[in-house]
């Protein structure tokens, strides 16, 4: 059955505030201990604000963004590309927002931003979601 | 100094990983991904899969370990100190679970320089234990200062 999504329509919005130490759990669960995620006196030696969020937990805030048009299921996701535009922070409040581009049949492309603030992380994400 | 880019098509050794109930909902808790078939085998079983399913991002926790030695390789010669993920494509097919042996290729597909930083694209190609694909990842990875 074809969707009744259609271009213009908002993705429902989703907010996520990673706590202090979310990029150590994100560090186990993925096997990325890059130290510029998890010791902020690291970071600061190489010239940073301070520890950064995972790039790929920012990418899979979007993945589930876009999810949420089919009810979270994890079949519903076929493609997924993102371009890394800025550094993420912890304590600091994630906004994922996406607009749906095109809806042909049950297949939704979507264009999606990731922002802290006026900081947007992920710019130009575009999803190809299947929603039933 | 410019890039090398004799590594240009060159491809690695495949990487395997055993897929665990364990390790998914680790992963699920990380990201926030509350849907119970990430977390609970009957309700997986129940909306059609063999077993616990792991969120479509959980590719990255496979192909990173077939990633690895491309990155390393000093035919590469990527500077990791200087290195930034610049952008990343997934392209999702046959969902993982539970108990799944997923085997991962990763090869080199471009290496160029513009504005004085270099471009380094690797691709993965991942398959279950049927021969199935699982997730195609285009890697773009950029070096500044090359």
């Amino acid at each position: 059955m074809p969707t009744d999504l259609k271009s213009g329509d908002a993705v429902p919005e989703l907010r996520v505030t990673p706590d202090k130490y979310l990029p150590h759990r994100y560090a186990g669960a993925s096997g990325d201990f890059n130290p510029i995620h998890i010791d902020p006196e690291f970071a600061r030696q190489v010239g940073l604000p301070g520890n950064i969020l995972h790039g790929l937990w920012m990418m899979a805030q979007v993945a589930r963004a876009n999810a949420q048009l089919a009810d979270g299921d994890p079949r519903s996701l076929k493609r997924l590309s993102v371009q890394f535009r800025g550094m993420g922070f912890p304590e600091q409040e994630l906004v994922v927002s996406g607009t749906v581009k095109e809806a042909d049949g049950d297949r939704v492309l979507v264009d999606t931003v990731a922002a802290q603030g006026e900081n947007r992380v992920i710019r130009n994400a575009e999803a190809v979601v299947h929603v039933p | 100094m410019a890039v090398k880019t004799e590594g240009i098509g060159k491809q690695w050794d495949p990487a395997t990983y055993e897929v665990g109930a364990e390790k998914i909902r680790e992963f699920a808790n990380a990201i926030g991904a509350s849907n119970p078939v990430h977390l609970d085998h009957e309700a997986a079983k129940a909306a059609g899969f063999h077993d616990l399913v792991a969120p479509p991002m959980f590719c990255v926790v496979y192909s990173a370990r077939a990633m690895g030695p491309a990155i390393l390789d000093p035919e590469i010669g990527m500077n990791l100190a200087a290195m930034l993920h610049g952008s990343q494509e997934f392209e999702w097919e046959e969902p993982v679970c539970d108990g799944d042996v997923i085997s991962t290729t990763a090869s080199c597909l471009e290496i160029y320089e513009k504005d004085g930083k270099g471009f380094y694209v690797f691709e993965t190609i991942s398959t279950n234990q049927d021969g199935e694909q699982t997730v195609k990842g285009t890697w773009t990875n950029i070096v500044r200062g090359v």
